[in-house]
């Protein structure tokens, strides 16, 4: 099956772009990267702060099943503009990859149809293509499992 | 046996793809990697026999320690290497529009 997601990521550059379209409204989308318990059921990690305003800041993290920390990032928002475009800093901790800006805009493609553009900016292109190497380090999203039952429980 | 299928295999566990950022950041040895974690020390090794089975990490004897380190070229043909990435991407995404439509239907 087509995966739905591009990623483009031309070599020795230090950025890379992800776009998606979902098949959502624009306003459900943008709900969906500023309502922390909702960020928390398809990222699969615990949202200790999310202040989704200028100036605010946001903490995840991940335990595994024995409650181990396993992931924790942190990072600024830049700028928060509802249902356009959120700007951003990513760090992980305790990883040698440095911090990340993210940029992500949203737009409206028809009224039940939307499209995200993520563009990450990392601090040299050696970083990216070792996060891009580790590519579970980006959330260390729950075991799949778990992201499949919740998504079962929810049809 | 395949292989690579083992490869995934060995990374879907949290505390190994834990394990693999420690020592990414930097060599370590058995027992340094192991108090990192609350699990007890079998289970650690267990986990690091694994890795280095499917050659994740690799050993390297430095005087009396054995030093785990991160096998890159396995690292980057796990990769392959924006694949895995981009199915990471595409599942969760594909959550959050399940997530959505269901928060639109209530």
């Amino acid at each position: 099956m087509e995966l739905k997601t591009k990623i483009k990521a031309e070599e020795g550059k230090q950025d890379l772009v992800i776009t998606r379209e979902f098949d959502l409204p624009l306003e459900l989308l943008f709900k969906a990267f500023t309502e922390p318990e909702i960020i928390e059921q398809w990222m699969g990690t615990k949202v200790l702060k999310l202040e989704s305003k200028k100036h605010g800041s946001w903490q995840f993290e991940t335990s595994d099943a024995k409650g181990n920390v396993v992931f924790k990032a942190n990072g600024t928002i830049h700028e928060f503009i509802p249902n356009q475009k959120i700007t951003r800093t990513f760090e992980m901790e305790n990883a040698p990859f440095g911090v990340q800006l993210e940029l992500h805009e949203f737009e409206k493609l028809t009224d039940d149809t939307s499209k995200l553009t993520i563009h990450s900016i990392y601090e040299s292109g050696m970083l990216r293509d070792q996060m891009l190497k580790l590519p579970f380090t980006r959330g260390i999203n729950m075991a799949h499992n778990r992201l499949q039952d919740i998504a079962t429980k929810l049809r | 046996m395949n292989l690579r299928r083992d490869v995934f295999q060995a990374i879907a566990d949290p505390t190994r793809r834990a394990i693999l950022l420690l020592v990414a950041a930097q060599a370590m040895t058995a027992g340094a990697i192991a108090s990192h974690f609350d699990t007890a020390r079998p289970t650690v090794s267990k986990h690091l026999q694994i890795l280095t089975e499917c050659e994740l990490l690799k050993q390297e004897q430095s005087g009396r320690e054995i030093h785990y380190h991160i096998n890159a070229k396995k690292m980057k043909e796990v990769a392959e290497f924006i694949e895995p990435f981009r199915k990471m991407w595409d599942d969760r995404f594909n959550l959050l529009e399940t997530v959505m439509k269901n928060y639109k239907n209530k």
